[in-house]
C-alpha cells in the first residue's frame, strides 16, 4: 500500500513535469526540424530528419547576438540595482521604526495594483521627455523601478527570517551598523538575495510590453522584441524563431544553475537556539 | 572592571513606561541579577545598559563617564544573548574572535586570545565547528568565549540559561559562578528565574511593573523582603501568607501587629506540632518526602493551605490532624499596601 501510494505521487510529479516542459520540447524540436518538413510533419513527436540550419541562421545571418547581448545588459544591470536598493530597503523595512514606515509601504502596494498597459502611455511620456528612447537605459530604470517594490517585499521576509539578536551581538561585538549588515546579515542573506536577483533577471529577461514600447531601433533592441523580427508580413519563419528562443533560455538556465546552490541553502540554521 | 551607576532612568514606548524611576549603582566587581517576572522591564534595562535600547530619560553612566548617547560598539560591554546569537557562518573560532576581527588586532593575538578562551571553557576541539553543528551547551559557551575574549569592563547576560535542559542549567550556572570569580568583572545577570538569582548574586534587584521593589543580598531579600512582591517572588517553595485575622488570636500583641493586614512565614519556619499545640490548628492534606526534607501541606481553617517544610523524614499521614508552630523571630507583617512592616 506504502510503496503504491509513494509510486502514485511520483507519477503524479513525472505528469506535471512533463506537461510543464511539453512546450519546451516542442520549442527544441521545431528549431531542429528542417523548414520543408515543419508544416508536412507538424504534429509528429519527431522530424523524419534534423537539422542545425536554423541556429546557425540565427547566429550568423540575423541580428540575434547583438539582441542577446543588449538583453543581457539590461537584465543584468536591473536585476543587480534593484537587488541592492531593495535589500538595502528591506532590511529598513525589517529592523528600524521610522517615520512614515507605513506610508511608504502603502505607497509600495499601491504601485503594485495598476495594470502595466494603464501605465505605459505615461511612462512612454515620460521616458520621450528625458530623452532616453531607443536606449537601453530607458529599460534599466523602468525595470528597476517597477520591480522594487515587490524585491523589496521579498528582501524583507528574508531579513524578518534572520534573528535581530545576531545585528544586535553583532555591534556588542564593535560593529557600527553598517558592518553587522555587511559582515553578518548579508552573508546569511545570500538564498535571499539570488532569489531576488533569478527573479528580476527573468523578468527584465522576458519582457516585451516596455520593451516594445521605448525601443524602435534595431541597435538596442532587447531579445524578446527581437523576436518579432522573425515575423515578416506574409510569413512566421517558424523555424529561426523558434531556435531563437532555444538560445535565449541557455542564459536563464546557467543563471539558475549558478544561483540554485544559494537558493538551496539553509544557511541560518543554528543560529538561535535549536 | 568598571561601576555602573543608573539614575532616574525612565523608558517609554509610547504611552506605556516601562522603566519607571530606577536608581541603582553597581560597584566594581559586583555580581548583580535583574531578576522579576516576565514583562518586567528586567530585560529592558539590561538592554539599556547595553545601549541596545534609547533612553527615554535619566543617565547611565560607568566609572563615572555619561553612556547615553554612546553606540554599543563604543561601551566596552560584552553581552551574552538568551538565543546565544552565534554568527552561523562563522565557525566557532571565528565567532569568537569576530571582535577582534572588526578591531582589525593582529592574528597572533587573536589566535592566542581564542585558545586561551577556549581553554578556559573546554571548547579546543571545536573551533574548527560551525554553530549548527553544536549542542545547545556549547552553543552557551561558546557565547560566553565571545564574550571573554574582549576582556570588557562589564559583562551582560540576557537570561543565558532558559534554552538549556535543567542539568545543564546547573552545570552552567556554576561555571558562570566560576567565571565571575576567575575574572572579577562587573556582571549584570538578567533571569526569571529565582533560583539562578539567589545562587548567583552577590546582590539582587527585584523588578516589577519597571519599578525597582527591593535592591540587597540574597540573604536580605529572602529574610527580610521589603513588600509582598518580593516576599512571594522570593524563595522556593513560597512564603506561606495568611490574613492578620487568623493569627491575631493566638498571637496576642506582636508590635507590628496591630498596623499588619497580612501575616508571613517561610516554610522552614512553620513546625508541625501535636494537635491542640502550636499557634495554629489543622489538618495534613498531603505529604511529600524529598529525602533530606519533608514537604507537609497543612489545611488550616480561615488560613487555607499553609506549608511546613521539616528536615528529614516525618510520621505525619495524610487526614491526621496538626498543630503549626510558628517560629515568631521569623514572622513577616506586611500593611495595606503590601509594604513591609519590618523591613527598614
Amino acid at each position: 500500500m506504502k510503496t503504491l501510494l509513494a509510486g502514485s505521487r511520483y507519477l503524479a510529479v513525472a505528469a506535471y513535469v512533463l506537461f510543464a516542459l511539453f512546450p519546451l520540447y516542442w520549442l527544441l524540436k521545431i528549431a531542429i526540424t528542417p523548414e520543408k518538413l515543419i508544416y508536412t510533419q507538424g504534429t509528429a513527436l519527431w522530424p523524419s530528419s534534423v537539422t542545425l540550419d536554423n541556429f546557425r541562421s540565427v547566429i550568423f545571418a540575423s541580428d540575434f547576438l547583438a539582441y542577446f547581448r543588449n538583453s543581457v545588459t539590461v537584465s543584468l544591470v536591473s536585476a543587480a540595482l534593484t537587488t541592492v536598493i531593495a535589500a538595502a530597503a528591506g532590511y529598513a523595512f525589517s529592523r528600524f521604526r521610522f517615520k512614515g514606515k507605513s506610508l511608504v509601504v502603502v505607497l509600495l502596494l499601491i504601485t503594485q495594483m495598476f495594470p502595466l498597459l494603464m501605465i505605459i502611455a505615461p511612462i512612454y511620456k515620460i521616458v520621450a521627455s528625458l530623452g532616453l528612447l531607443n536606449t537601453l537605459t530607458s529599460l534599466i530604470v523602468v525595470y528597476t523601478a517597477f520591480n522594487i517594490p515587490f524585491a523589496t517585499f521579498l528582501m524583507q521576509s528574508f531579513f524578518d527570517g534572520i534573528p535581530r539578536d545576531l545585528d544586535e551581538a553583532a555591534m556588542m561585538d564593535g560593529c557600527t551598523r553598517l558592518q553587522a549588515f555587511r559582515k553578518v546579515i548579508l552573508p546569511l542573506t545570500l538564498p535571499g538575495l539570488a532569489a531576488t536577483l533569478g527573479f528580476i533577471f527573468t523578468a527584465a529577461w522576458s519582457e516585451l510590453l516596455f520593451a516594445l514600447m521605448l525601443i524602435n531601433s534595431n541597435d538596442s533592441m532587447t531579445f524578446p522584441v527581437g523576436l518579432l523580427t522573425f515575423v515578416s508580413k506574409f510569413s512566421v519563419d517558424w523555424g529561426q524563431m523558434m531556435a531563437a528562443g532555444v538560445l535565449a533560455l541557455v542564459p536563464s538556465c546557467l543563471f539558475f544553475v549558478f544561483i540554485q546552490r544559494y537558493l538551496v541553502q539553509g544557511l541560518t540554521a543554528g543560529a538561535v537556539k535549536g | 572592571m568598571a561601576r555602573i551607576d543608573i539614575d532616574s532612568l525612565y523608558k517609554r514606548f509610547g504611552a506605556e513606561t516601562v522603566i519607571n524611576d530606577v536608581n541603582l549603582s553597581f560597584e566594581e566587581g559586583d555580581f548583580i541579577v535583574l531578576v522579576g517576572p516576565s514583562g518586567c522591564g528586567k530585560s529592558t534595562l539590561l538592554r539599556m545598559i547595553a545601549g541596545l535600547e534609547s533612553i527615554s530619560a535619566g543617565e547611565i553612566r560607568m566609572d563615572g563617564k555619561r553612556m547615553n548617547e554612546l553606540p554599543p560598539r563604543d561601551r566596552d560591554i560584552a553581552m551574552v544573548f538568551q538565543s546565544y546569537a552565534l554568527y552561523p557562518h562563522m565557525d566557532v573560532a571565528r565567532n569568537m574572535g569576530f571582535s577582534m576581527e572588526i578591531q582589525g588586532r593582529p592574528e597572533e593575538e587573536k589566535r592566542s586570545k581564542i585558545e586561551q578562551a577556549a581553554e578556559v571553557l573546554g571548547l579546543n576541539r571545536l573551533l574548527q565547528r560551525l554553530p549548527r553543528a553544536l549542542s545547545g551547551g556549547q552553543r552557551q559557551r561558546v557565547a560566553m568565549g565571545r564574550a571573554i575574549v574582549r576582556d570588557p569592563s562589564a559583562f551582560l547576560f540576557d537570561e543565558p540559561l532558559s534554552n538549556l535542559d535543567a542539568a545543564l542549567r546547573v552545570e552552567m550556572r556554576l561555571e558562570i559562578a566560576r567565571l565571575h570569580q576567575q575574572l572579577g568583572t562587573t556582571m549584570v545577570y538578567v533571569t526569571h528565574d529565582q533560583v539562578e538569582a539567589l545562587t548567583l548574586a552577590d546582590r539582587i534587584v527585584v523588578l516589577d511593573g519597571g519599578v525597582v521593589q527591593q535592591v540587597g543580598t540574597p540573604m536580605e531579600l529572602y529574610e527580610s523582603p521589603a513588600n509582598l512582591f518580593v516576599a512571594r517572588f522570593i524563595g522556593s517553595p513560597t512564603m506561606n501568607l495568611m490574613d492578620i485575622k487568623v493569627l491575631a488570636q493566638p498571637l496576642g500583641e506582636q508590635a507590628f501587629l496591630s498596623e499588619a493586614s497580612q501575616l508571613g512565614i517561610r516554610p522552614e519556619h512553620l513546625t508541625p506540632v501535636d494537635a491542640g499545640e502550636g499557634h495554629l490548628q489543622g489538618r495534613v492534606e498531603v505529604v511529600e518526602r524529598l529525602g533530606a526534607d519533608s514537604f507537609i501541606y497543612a489545611q488550616v481553617p480561615g488560613a487555607g493551605r499553609l506549608l511546613c517544610r521539616s528536615k528529614g523524614n516525618t510520621s505525619l499521614k495524610p487526614g491526621v490532624p496538626l498543630g503549626l508552630h510558628l517560629d515568631l523571630p521569623h514572622l513577616h507583617g506586611f500593611d495595606e499596601q503590601g509594604q513591609s512592616l519590618r523591613h527598614a
